[in-house]
């Protein structure tokens, strides 16, 4: 539409990395009142195709319809999301709701009246705090901050940035204290239009120097806050500002920026939501022919294989490596799912020299002539990631709707023709998305490797205590703390198949816990003899009746499964459960359709049950005296905990 | 592009931005006949019609529309 439509701007503008519509999307939406089945599969479905603004609309509409006819919207998980802004967003909600779904998230939106920033903030009562939102997107364009000319003026420019980023700062301490919901920050996209022109980079007090001031504070601010950012400003780049500010549109009928970018927006934040709540992609499955690299092995031979650098094609599929490899530094795991002979596909890894990508990178290597739906099942189960953990990025149009198909759980993105935007088109769908960076991050994807080594030792060993004796481990047990924090939000919103309760909370709820000192927490870090694990437990324990402890968060990374760590952290909570006078443990296990993995975890700790509720939902109960669980061979390290008596002075 | 043509298209635009296909697009219909055709929805609307037909209206042109005959004129001396 109109001038300036760009073809490269519609990869974002029109999601396409997600498949075209169906063709029968308003049969499939007209039919789910009438369906006999859960439709919160059904719903994510649809949504996950490159829907526009009107599609987007009908969608949020039948989930609005479902929802409020009672139905279950499993597996989608609920967000409650207040939006708060000083533009129209009415076009946009229905596109978050939408947007969401395609994400896992079922997001309820609490839009206050127009342009009623600071008093929905401000106001203990507002609509906003009163619906205690789990977060608040301050949805702001640059119009909302007082943002004064005060050409070269440096002094004054940086007080005017100041100035801005305190109204940002009183509207979330209004939030925080009233609410407690997490904050999204977006960033400023400044408008295409300079003064000077490039020196409005340079000088102090123009608008875009102004605007960059206050987007590099509230980067530099979210990094220690534990407020989330939604980096609107990098947005608007990629589609260049003069396609996002829309001035038309803006007088009108007050929208921050172009209708065309409603959908990429809606998408960005329901990434956010997403990741959130711990739903973000952890492994890349890598088809190799025409993938990876440029022909086919099985072919054209080692030599004839498009990888080398100045070559145009070969320099596409090395971008496709490259990224592979910076994922996998951030702690995407690999792995290969290519129709091949095994050791004709491990050639060029093992040879080829300019090829980035070497065998060690990759977690699970699957060669063979299965079909690929087969083979990313046998990766999901070898890595014990849930297939919704899974993006499978394949050329082939035909491997990518059959695993769509068979394995609608797995992120399929659609590609170009041209190798050369392969790369991009991956990076542009975030399915990667975080919202914190933990140290432990650094090394994940090692992890997974190193326990293929562990299984392979085990196996060589035989039984199980001599190998859990073999590995020299030693855990460490700590309360919570400020170091610890991202890491263990991160565990909190993330872990769903060793997770007892799967309760999210977010940075602010777990900082609130680590300083209450009515509330037991524990992190717990295991090393041996392949390196640092990291963290790989959290348990949460909260008053319940008099003397008794309920546990109301048990998780465990499944990194570190079989090692029986779940037994010495049992023996540590009884220890501290002693301490404090505490007679009686209670657990509880909430099913959910990825934690089948622990429905035993309490009877096999020798808990009893004692009620179970119509939802499956089962509770536990242990004496303290008497309770000596099985002890595993490893030290121990217990440090950082308050004696009883000088909690009540914490 | 011929009047039939674009109304035709219209309908099936106002079956997409308003959810109903019983709207009858006829030269008198006008917001106030259309349950749900708010000033977004209008904008919503005139989006969609923009990018179906790739064609852009001026703020004023938008400002001066009262019914469904004045946008299909419009529409006519725009698309080619």
């Amino acid at each position: 539409m109109g001038a300036g439509f760009q073809p490269m701007n519609s990869l974002y503008s029109e999601l396409q990395w997600l498949p075209r519509a169906p063709r029968d999307f308003t049969e499939r939406l007209k039919a789910l009142p009438d369906s006999a089945g859960p439709v919160g599969r059904e719903l994510q479905t649809l949504a996950s195709h490159a829907l526009d603004l009107n599609q987007l609309t009908r969608l949020a509409k039948a989930i609005s319809k479902a929802d409020s006819a009672g139905r279950s919207l499993d597996p989608l998980t609920p967000f409650r999301l207040a939006v708060l802004s000083n533009s129209t967003t009415d076009l946009i909600i229905p596109a978050l709701v939408a947007s969401g779904a395609r994400h896992g998230i079922v997001l309820e939106v609490v839009q206050p009246s127009y342009d009623q920033v600071a008093q929905e903030a401000l106001t203990p009562d507002s609509t906003v705090n009163s619906s205690k939102p789990d977060a608040v997107l301050l949805a702001l364009d640059y119009r909302a901050l007082p943002l004064k000319l005060s050409l070269g003026n440096s002094e004054a420019a940086s007080a005017t940035v100041q100035g801005a980023m305190g109204y940002l700062q009183v509207l979330r301490n209004g939030i925080k204290a009233n609410s407690n919901a997490v904050c999204i920050f977006q960033t400023f996209a400044p408008p295409p239009e300079t003064l000077f022109g490039s020196l409005d980079r340079a000088l102090p007090g123009t608008l875009r120097s102004m605007i960059d001031g206050v987007n590099r504070e509230l980067a530099a601010n979210v990094l220690s806050s534990g407020d989330m950012l939604l980096d609107i400003a990098g947005l608007a780049e990629t589609v260049g500002l003069a396609a996002w500010h829309n001035p038309q549109l803006w007088n009108m009928a007050k929208f921050a920026f172009s209708d065309e970018f409603i959908p990429l927006y809606a998408d960005h934040v329901a990434r956010t939501v997403a990741a959130i709540r711990g739903k973000s992609a952890k492994v890349l499955i890598l088809d190799l022919d025409n993938t990876v690299w440029g022909g086919v092995i099985g072919d054209d031979g080692l030599e004839g294989i498009q990888i080398a650098q100045g070559d145009a094609l070969g320099e596409a599929h090395l971008a496709v490596q490259r990224l592979a490899l910076d994922l996998r530094q951030r702690g995407i795991v690999l792995a290969v799912s290519s129709k091949n002979t095994d050791e004709v596909a491990r050639e060029p890894f093992e040879k080829h020299p300019e090829m980035l990508l070497k065998l060690d990178h990759i977690a699970v290597f699957q060669a063979n002539w299965n079909d690929k739906a087969t083979n990313i099942q046998a990766i999901s189960e070898e890595l014990a990631l849930g297939l919704d953990a899974m993006v499978f990025l394949d050329d082939n149009p035909v491997e990518r709707g059959l695993v769509r198909r068979l394995l609608p759980q797995v992120a399929v993105p659609e590609l170009p023709d041209d190798p050369a935007y392969y790369a991009r088109t991956l990076a542009a769908a975030g399915y990667f998305e975080a919202v914190a960076f933990a140290a432990e991050d650094l090394q994940r994807a090692g992890f997974y490797q190193d326990n293929a080594k562990r299984a392979s030792l085990q196996q060589q060993l035989g039984g199980v205590d001599a190998y859990l004796a073999s590995l020299d481990m030693t855990i460490d047990f700590r309360p919570f703390d400020a170091t610890g924090r991202a890491r263990i939000v991160q565990l909190i919103n993330k872990s769903n198949q060793y997770n007892l309760t799967t309760r999210r909370y977010t940075d602010p709820e777990v900082a609130e816990a680590e300083s209450n000192p009515e509330v037991f927490t524990l992190q717990v870090r295991l090393a041996d003899i392949f390196g640092d694990n990291g963290m790989i437990s959290v348990v949460i324990c909260r008053p319940d009746r008099a003397g008794m402890w309920e546990i109301d968060t048990w998780l465990m990374s499944c990194r570190v499964l079989g090692r029986r760590v779940e037994h010495m952290v049992l023996r540590e909570i009884l220890g501290h459960a002693r301490a404090a006078g505490v007679y009686k443990l209670c657990g509880i296990y909430c099913p959910t359709d990825r934690n089948k993995l622990v429905a035993d975890h309490y009877p096999r700790l020798g808990f009893t049950k004692v009620d179970e509720e119509s939802s499956g939902l089962t509770r536990w109960e242990l004496l303290v005296e008497g309770a000596e669980p099985e002890s595993a061979p490893m030290k121990v390290i217990s440090q950082g905990f308050l004696a009883p008596w000088e909690k009540s002075h914490a | 592009m011929d009047e039939s043509q674009i109304y035709a298209r219209l309908a099936q635009i106002f079956d997409e931005v308003f959810d109903d296909d019983s709207i009858e697009v006829a030269p008198e219909l006008s917001a106030k006949d259309v349950d749900g055709w708010d000033s977004l929805t209008h904008i919503r609307l005139i989006l969609t019609i923009e990018k179906a037909f790739k064609i852009k209206f001026s703020t004023s042109e938008i400002g001066k529309l009262r019914n469904v005959g004045d946008l299909v004129t419009l529409i006519g001396a725009k698309a080619e």
